[in-house]
């Protein structure tokens, strides 16, 4: 088989993640009442950014063949830190910046270190910190209010000429959202290095075969550490975003459930399994947009399948379906295993 | 045999690794007692023994996955401890196990060069890195193997070829190979003896183990025996012969005593019928008929459907085509619930007691009783007495050794633990008896108790097919046996021809007698 | 000589056939203690939290766990986890009262109804983590959020008249014998059929030995998969008949009921020293952690601690009790 052959055979999950995307976006664009600009691709790119965030976040656990069940409260938590601290001089910013990511880091470790050196079951350790999470972010909010900069949101949340200064600006940069041009930073500074590090590599091996890779002489344990960590600073990431956005902060239990799932399924569709070492952050990436394209079309559209009206009152349990759907992809693997004892493992 | 630090060895080599004094427990199970060990360097040294001789746990502790419980290990003349495979690979021990190490998700330049890529700026050069194993690759002899393609892609043979490679990658000392050309094609083979004779000759120290006489015989300078957890003796090549080094593995001459055969007699329909079994492409087009009260054996080397074979009639696996028929009616197994139930009374003893024939962590009591349990209800509860009374019963005529029936069944010895497998089936008063290598790692006497206890149901009329990895077994316990090789039935043996030499002609698809030699007589 | 040892072993699998596994676990001892202790610290803070009808008021309360508890623990015992529990007790209760005070069957009616309820979001649980295979933990979060979808959808955005019928406010809240509250009878109910069931039937031998190892279950000729959607309906029906206790309680049942459920289940099946993992538990162990959460929950209430300190203690409490009994072994062989 050819190189190319081999590499489109082995990164076909996110080929098609993409394809799904750029069909349902494309979509989208026809539906759109009064036409596609602009200010509509900004928004949409916004929309999506926290699930995206929060979906990354999620990733790299479940690369290692485990889960965060924490990462929408990380969030939570970090948004209402920003609605305190995120305000007033630049000076003032870095620092806030720099305590909410701190603080996201922080999280993670401690995951990662009940996960690794507790040897606790990834799944009810971290649905136990997320309690703890949730229950820092009601400290600090105990009601929605707070603020976040102003001029820090204005920057960061339109479009990329309205950030640059003027002696940098070309008509194109009007077109590009701010917070994609961030995304691609994100995903070339923080996960493209991680990723081809050999911790990073070594995520990929526990997940693949624990086993394997101990006797190997992998750092399991590092890596481990790490991919709770890097859970923690991206579920940060999107925190300080949803405070952006928002320009408050609300210890909302609900949306941080409903972060956490569609984390899960976001993850899922973009083609990681969800057993470990296969799959990415970019399919993620994908797979957020996906499902926030898939809510965006419900709110442009009059019926759903042509049949069901579409209305707000039936926008959650349409969430509610996708996901379901979505995470229950990975039970395809149950038509095509000859061997039943084997599904049992 | 002890052999002094820094001295020459047997044969005058500068000794590099030794060991005094290893003890390693498993539980009450004692793996190695009181072992003394050491290789020399530009030598190959064969480890021998039979199944449970304590040569993998060696090999482990050498390796650095397993800590030994007592004695002291000199490397390079001074002593060393490793606190993991990862500081064992550091100080120059390679080894390459049964269990392939490799992650099969990653490509195989990723697992040659695992631990050690590679690096530029911090981070791994995935150029350089398979640049360099494409390189290694084709200087061990194998420059078709595609660095960029996943470890799962490949076959088995290939796979051991990348472990080998991912060993040699790391510049090692010592290279241990553990049964290591289990799984290669015999062109591979061939190979793979070139290359360890080639770095002998370079100055490697290399510890090979296997229980093929035939493989150790061209290429080892040096054998050492090891029996039941003790090192037995070490000589140089040409200074024994087989039946020697077979005395020695084995150790006192055990007849090995088969229950006497009445010689089957056909009569009324089969106990279990096969007609065109297909699962692609494990099976191929497989017929056979047991009658009742016969005990039929498989046999062929591992891998050749016999596991999934059994795992099909049992109703484990799908889509697998082909009649069954049981008692002479034709029946439809869908699960192993089907198998089992009164219309069937299938029952399957399977190759693995810990992981598919018993949980570990329940009661020796709850275990027996885990298939007839409806048996033992009144309404809806269990009728404790009624439970205690069979498995009281079922203890007595298997002879379990258990001092109380309420200890986790964990904590039995391997013997004990599979009669309790076969007590539990014994309860569900099977018709049809599947076995998948039943007596493997157990010692002698718990085996003849299981011989005879087939040719009873043998003789209350079942019908019996088992699967062995040994040979005496088949020889000594079959009516007749049927050689399994790549998914058909390769030859069938009955009465008097069933002797060792056309087993093992059979299982390697070979149709003229082979010399004794080779056989290993 | 033999017979002796034969005399002596026949003693003694009579024993045990008689009373079972003599020891109490330890985590089921350290949680009576932690009750203990969180007594004292009560009462050190509010004169009457040892008085005779605060006790009883909090084994009222601890009843509307203690039925969800109970379900869940089943799920647990089982190897999987139904994280599905806020939105099937809210279903269960909604569909209670809408029965109970818009048709013809009445209160009986509307328990059926949610038992049957919790039959079918049991049986779809079931299905998608035993024959689809999907991990249970992902699999019942999803059908949580469609269930909140399908509540939406019913509600019509308005809040919804289901107010609780009488019986259902009797069962919760009333009090008929020597003045304890009825609703430590239904759990006091369940609690032996759980029990018993987990005990002395083949379900339960099932259930604890799936939870160790399927494979071997499966292999042994028992139709695993019935048993695990058995399971996930127990907890559906648990969940349920705990949103009618609960709607009782409150007068009504209403969208965000069932939110303050989930956590307190899951930690009082953990620390009520069941493994996370599945195969080994008690049901006393159990009681313990249904008891020891509700009296942590209002010792923080007059520790005058927000709502806030709830979360982080129950959540500290079980990654505590965790690190204490629920480490996975070693890798070192």
């Amino acid at each position: 088989m050819t190189n190319v052959r081999l590499l489109l055979r082995y990164n076909q999950s996110l080929l098609l993640a993409i394809l799904l995307f750029l069909g349902l976006y494309g979509t989208y664009v026809e539906l759109q009442p009064r036409g596609y600009d602009a200010f509509i691709a900004n928004s949409n790119v916004n929309q999506g950014f926290g699930i995206a965030m929060v979906s990354m976040a999620q990733t790299v656990p479940v690369l290692t063949g485990g889960l965060d069940l924490s990462v929408g409260a990380v969030m939570t938590m970090v948004d209402c830190l920003a609605s305190v601290v995120l305000n007033g001089s630049p000076l003032q910013l870095a620092w806030g910046l720099f305590v909410c990511l701190a603080a996201g880091l922080g999280c993670g470790l401690v995951n990662g270190c009940i996960v690794v050196y507790g040897r606790i079951q990834p799944i009810i350790a971290t649905l136990a910190t997320g309690a703890i999470f949730m229950g820092f972010a009601l400290v600090l909010r105990p009601s929605p209010g707070g603020t976040v900069s102003g001029a820090l949101s204005n920057v960061l949340t339109y479009e990329l000429g309205d950030a640059l200064p003027a002696a940098l600006h070309a008509r194109l940069f009007n077109y590009i959202p701010m917070e994609f041009v961030l995304l691609i930073l994100v995903v070339v500074v923080v996960w493209l290095p991680f990723r081809r590090s050999v911790i990073g590599r070594g995520c990929y091996a526990a997940g693949s075969s624990e086993n394997a890779a101990y006797v190997s002489g992998v750092n399991v344990s590092a890596s481990k550490l790490s991919a709770y960590a890097m859970a923690g600073l991206l579920s940060a990431i999107g925190g300080i975003f949803l405070g952006l956005q928002t320009q408050s902060g609300e210890a909302n239990l609900v949306q941080s459930g409903l972060l956490t799932l569609n984390s899960i399924a976001a993850v899922v569709i973009g083609g990681t399994s969800l057993v470990g070492g296969v799959g990415g952050c970019v399919g993620s990436i994908f797979g957020a947009y996906i499902l926030t394209t898939i809510n965006a079309m419900l709110q442009v559209t009059n019926t759903i399948l042509w049949v069901i009206p579409a209305s707000p009152l039936i926008q959650p349990l349409f969430e509610g379906v996708v996901v379901l759907f979505a995470v229950s992809a990975g039970a395809a693997r149950v038509f095509w295993v000859r061997n039943r004892l084997e599904l049992l493992r | 045999m002890t052999v002094p630090d820094g001295t020459a060895g047997p044969i005058g080599r500068p000794v590099l690794w030794e060991a005094h004094g290893i003890t390693k427990r498993y539980g009450g199970v004692v793996a190695l007692e009181n072992v003394d060990f050491a290789c020399s360097a530009g030598t190959i040294h064969a480890i021998v023994g039979e199944n449970g001789a304590g040569k993998s746990t060696l090999v482990k502790i050498m390796a650095g996955v397993v800590r030994p419980d007592a004695g002291e290990i000199w490397l390079e003349g001074r002593p060393a401890t490793f606190t993991g495979p990862a500081a064992a690979a550091a100080a120059g021990m390679s080894c390459v196990f049964q269990e392939l190490s490799l992650l099969p998700h990653l490509s195989v330049a990723d697992n040659i060069f695992i631990t050690n890529p590679p690096r530029r700026w911090g981070l791994i050069n995935v150029t350089a890195q398979r640049r360099e194993a494409e390189s290694l690759l084709a200087k061990l002899g194998w420059p078709d193997i595609n660095p960029r393609l996943k470890i799962r892609d490949l076959s088995l043979s290939r796979r051991q070829i990348v472990e080998i490679a991912k060993m040699m990658a790391r510049r090692p000392k010592i290279l241990i190979l553990d049964e290591a050309t289990s799984a290669l094609a015999a062109e591979d083979v061939s190979k793979v003896f070139e290359l360890l004779l080639r770095l002998r000759d370079e100055g490697m120290t290399i510890v090979y183990i296997s229980h093929r006489l035939n493989e150790v015989d061209r290429l080892a300078d040096l054998y050492s025996v090891f029996r039941n957890g003790h090192h037995v003796d070490t000589f140089a090549k040409g200074t024994r012969t087989h039946h020697q080094i077979v005395q020695l593995m084995i150790g006192r001459h055990v007849e090995r005593l088969f229950p006497p055969r009445p010689g089957y007699v056909a009569g009324g329909p089969p106990g279990l019928q096969i007609r065109n079994l297909n699962w692609p492409p494990r099976l191929a087009n497989i017929s056979l008929a047991v009658g009742c009260g016969e005990i039929v054996g498989l046999g062929g080397l591992d891998g050749q459907g016999q596991r999934e074979l059994l795992l099909g009639l049992f109703g484990v696996l799908r889509q697998l085509r082909g009649a069954v028929e049981i008692g002479g009616q034709p029946r439809r197994i869908g699960s192993p619930a089907q198998a089992k139930s009164s219309n069937n009374r299938m029952a399957l003893i399977p190759e693995d007691r810990k992981t598919e024939g018993l949980v570990l962590s329940l009661p020796v009591f709850e275990n027996i009783s885990l298939s007839s349990l409806r048996d033992l209800t009144t309404g809806v509860w269990i009728d404790r007495k009624k439970e205690a009374n069979r498995v009281d019963a079922i203890v007595r005529r298997l002879q379990i050794k258990v001092g109380n029936v309420g200890a986790p069944v964990g904590t039995l010895s391997g013997g004990n633990q599979q009669k309790v497998v076969l007590a539990k089936w014994l309860l569900t008063d099977p018709r049809v008896v599947l076995l998948n290598d039943p007596t493997r790692g157990i010692d002698i006497g718990t085996k003849q108790e299981i011989y005879q206890l087939l040719r009873n149901l043998a003789d209350e009329g079942a019908a019996i097919l088992f699967y062995s990895t040994d040979y005496d077994e088949l020889i000594g316990c079959c009516d007749r046996v049927l050689i399994l090789y790549e998914g058909r039935i390769a030859r069938e043996l009955t009465g008097s021809d069933i002797t060792e030499t056309n087993i093992v002609a059979a299982s390697l698809n070979v149709h003229s007698p082979l010399p004794a030699a080779v056989a290993g007589e | 000589m033999d017979q002796e040892a034969e005399i002596t072993r026949e003693k003694r699998s009579a024993w045990l056939v008689r009373f079972g596994q003599p020891k109490i676990d330890p985590p089921v001892a350290t949680a009576f203690a932690c009750i203990v202790v969180v007594l004292a610290i009560g009462s050190i803070f509010s004169r009457n939290f040892l008085s005779i009808g605060y006790l009883l008021q909090q084994l009222q309360v601890a009843s509307f766990l203690g039925v969800i508890a109970a379900g869940a623990m089943v799920v647990i015992l089982a190897g999987h986890i139904d994280l599905s529990i806020p939105w099937t007790l809210t279903v269960g209760a909604m569909t209670a009262t809408a029965v109970a005070a818009n048709t013809p069957f009445g209160d009986a009616g509307g328990i059926v109804a949610a038992v049957l309820v919790g039959t079918i979001v049991g049986l779809v649980n079931g299905v998608g983590a035993a024959i689809l295979r999907v991990p249970s933990m992902i699999f019942t979060l999803g059908v949580n959020a469609v269930l909140d979808g399908l509540v939406v959808l019913y509600t019509g955005g308005f809040a919804p008249r289901n107010a609780a019928t009488r019986f259902m406010n009797r069962i919760a809240v009333g009090r008929s014998i020597l003045d304890i509250p009825n609703a430590v009878f239904v759990w006091i109910g369940i609690s032996l059929i759980v029990a018993f069931m987990l005990r002395r039937t083949p379900l339960g031998r099932y259930i604890y030995a799936i939870g160790n190892s399927e494979g071997s279950v499966y292999l042994s000729g028992v139709n695993t998969r019935l048993v695990l959607i058995g399971a996930f309906i127990i907890s559906g029906i648990g969940n349920c008949l705990g949103g009618v206790l609960l709607a009782g309680y409150a007068g009504q049942a209403y969208q965000s009921m069932g939110d303050p459920y989930l956590l307190p289940a899951i930690a009082a099946v953990v620390l009520g020293g069941t493994d996370v993992l599945g195969g080994r538990g008690t049901y006393l162990g159990t009681v313990a952690g249904v008891l020891l959460i509700t009296l942590l929950g209002s010792m923080l209430s007059v520790m005058q601690i927000a709502e806030a300190g709830r979360q982080i203690a129950y959540g500290a409490a079980i990654v505590v009790m965790l690190l204490a009994y629920g480490r996975s072994p070693q890798r070192r062989e």
